[in-house]
């Protein structure tokens, strides 16, 4: 592989999320580095989802420290983690569902657009000039996950297969730095599981972007994960390289000891 | 056969991002544009410029108003005729106070005025959603017209509150005959549609829909719910007072408070539901069938009580009305949300494909 893996650009400290009684996270650390494809695992209600909620600051955890790029923070925040390059998918699809393909694309590029309403409502100079500029760029996106033939369908039509592709494309169309997936290929077929894979194997080989990815597949997260974290009730439980993680007993024990 | 957009291949994206891609529909813009600019002047009675189009117009301005909030930006509201009724007083407050102020600044400063008391009644969405911001904007509904009763300065000091606007001049020119009113009308309103249809195709109008489609989701992807739900406030109210302004000034004349009601409120609610919502198109759809359906009951309804020899009265008439449009309110919530435009648009997309259905 062409991809070289970096240094360490998310540093996670400490993090403990309560909602009233219940601990959703407690005291976990871990980090992810550029160009990695981090999992992060665990049987249901571990707390992973929870996870990549404090990373890009719809959840605030009570304790810990999220470090970015060098820059410590309590909790990070939606806005600012959007225009800090991250990007994800959600795991019930969370779709623009009214809109086309394209326009849920071209609203994932907002922050690029500097234009302003005034501007738009007269579709004049710059508001005319970014339209077209950014559609060439969003176009691209959409070669890239092959979905020309649903440019212009309202994603509220599409299959659920589809939709999880969209989903992508739409993080994707931000031209992210990380890229946070919470359960990809949930509910799709072995075919889709393995298109999902390819995409986002091609995306972090052929862009650079660096992945955090939940998933409940281990066949896939053995695959194409460089290292993976396991939470179980809130804690994490193992650390380290697909190998390491397999072999570890605590890991097994959590996964023996639940249903899927 | 001839509606298709066969052969008429997008080299640019530009072209693909016009608002009328497709050459026929720009056929058809430039004849209704034509019809509406040439031909109606030349040819409707002033019956029809009074009671039909000139109302039809401003009331689609209020529809498209209404639209961007509720249909575009999915915040719903029920105070469409206060703000109406915002603009239609400041609209008058500014032509009888300040000297020499020129019409076409009263309408626009009007606008503003009901842009600023939109942001302000606005201010609950970034709280509460759904049924309970319905009821906060009745409360604006009602806390308006209120206000118009209650302090007379809002109305130049006349008795309840009732304003006789002023005759409109601009340039020189006065604009007193029906015909002339309509142009004036249909001009400000073609102009506001396509500023409209601008804003809701662009970067604006997609922050509204994402933020109506799924709100944590557009918070993700960077957009600024506070900012963008009351953009949407006050882009609406802005429709919806140029809307009253012109109601005032070029449609009734004289108007008082209560004229701004709840029911004018859910009048133009029905519009946007039976025209579609999320539709410029079902804005002016909608706005035609809510005015042109009693017009019609009117004279279709004595015809059949005649013709099945039925004693319907005047009572009987206005509540069969009533029934036909519950009904209708019904059908479109239930059968059709998307309401008018989007049968307009299922017709197209049947006509690309005629003749042959596959
Ligand atoms: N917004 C919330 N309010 C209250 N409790 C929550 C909230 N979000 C998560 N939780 C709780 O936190 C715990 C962890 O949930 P989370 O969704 O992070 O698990 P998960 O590992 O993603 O599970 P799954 O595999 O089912 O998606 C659960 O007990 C859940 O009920
Ligand atoms: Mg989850």
């Amino acid at each position: 592989m062409a991809r070289q893996i970096g240094d360490v650009i998310l540093d996670l400290k400490n993090i403990s999320l309560r909602f009233g009684g219940v601990k959703a996270l407690t005291d976990i650390s871990f980090d992810v580095r550029e160009h990695e494809i981090r999992a992060i695992i665990g049987p249901n209600g571990a707390g992973k989802s929870s996870m990549l909620n404090v990373i890009n600051g719809v959840y605030r955890p009570q304790e810990g420290e999220i470090i970015f790029r060098g820059e410590h923070r309590r909790n990070m925040d939606t806005h600012a983690a959007a225009e800090a390059g991250f990007a994800r998918t959600f795991q019930n699809i969370a779709l623009f569902k009214g809109m086309t393909v394209l326009d849920n694309l071209m609203a994932g590029r907002n922050l690029k657009m500097k234009s302003n309403f005034l501007q738009h409502a007269l579709w004049w100079g710059p508001a005319k000039r970014e339209e077209l500029a950014h559609r060439r760029k969003v176009e691209e996106v959409i070669d890239f996950l092959d979905i020309e033939h649903i440019r212009k369908t309202p994603v509220g039509r599409l299959p659920y297969g589809l939709q999880k592709r969209v989903e992508l494309a739409r993080a994707l169309a931000a031209e992210p730095q990380i890229l946070l997936l919470d359960e990809p290929m949930a509910g799709m077929n072995v075919e889709e599981k393995q298109d999902m894979c390819r995409f986002i194997l091609d995306v972090n080989d052929q862009l650079g972007t660096t992945i955090v990815l939940i998933e409940h597949d281990m066949g896939v997260v053995m695959d194409i994960s460089d290292r993976v974290v396991v939470l179980d009730y809130g804690k994490k439980i193992g650390d380290g390289v697909p190998d390491d993680v397999k072999n570890n007993p605590e890991v097994i024990a959590a996964y023996l000891g639940t249903q899927h | 056969m001839f509606y298709r957009e066969t052969g008429q291949f997008k080299t640019s994206y530009a072209a693909d991002q016009q608002i009328f891609p497709i050459r026929q529909d720009r056929i058809g813009v430039v004849l209704l544009l034509i019809a509406a600019f040439v031909v109606m002047p030349l040819a409707a009675s002033n019956y029809w410029f009074n009671a039909i189009l000139i109302p039809f117009l401003i009331f689609s301005l209020a529809a498209i108003g209404l639209n961007i909030l509720t249909g575009y930006a999915g915040q719903l509201s029920l105070g469409s005729a206060a703000f109406m009724a915002v603009g239609a007083y400041a609209a008058y407050n500014f032509q009888v106070r300040v000297e020499g102020m020129p019409i076409l600044v009263s309408f626009m400063l009007a606008g503003l005025t009901s842009a600023g008391v939109g942001i302000l009644f606005g201010l609950p969405s970034l709280r509460i959603k759904g049924f309970y911001l319905a009821v906060a904007t009745l409360a604006a509904q009602f806390f308006i017209v209120w206000c118009l009763t209650k302090f007379p300065y809002l109305s130049n000091n006349s008795s309840s509150g009732v304003i006789s606007v002023p005759g409109i001049e601009i340039l020189g020119i006065k604009f007193d005959a029906p015909q002339e009113r309509y142009l004036l009308v249909l001009a400000i309103v073609a102009l506001l549609a396509l500023v409209a249809k601008n804003m809701v195709r662009s970067t604006t109008g997609r922050a509204w829909m994402a933020v109506r489609d799924m709100d944590v989701a557009a918070e993700v992807i960077g957009i600024r719910l506070m900012r963008t739900k009351l953009l949407a406030f006050a882009i609406s109210s802005f429709y919806c007072g140029v809307a009253g302004a012109l109601y005032a000034f070029c449609y009734l004349g004289s108007v008082e408070p209560d004229g701004f009601s709840l029911d004018l409120s859910f009048k133009i609610l029905f519009m946007i539901i039976v025209g579609g919502v999320g539709s410029i198109l079902g804005s002016f759809l909608g706005a035609a069938f809510i005015l042109l359906l009693p017009i019609f009951l009117d004279i279709f309804l004595p015809w059949l009580s005649a013709l099945l020899q039925l004693p319907f009265d005047g009572a009987t008439v206005s509540h069969i009305q009533l029934m036909v449009f519950g009904a209708l309110i019904m059908f479109f919530l239930i059968v059709e949300p998307h309401g008018l435009a989007r049968l307009w648009q299922i017709g197209k997309e049947k006509l690309r494909l005629w003749p042959f259905p596959h």
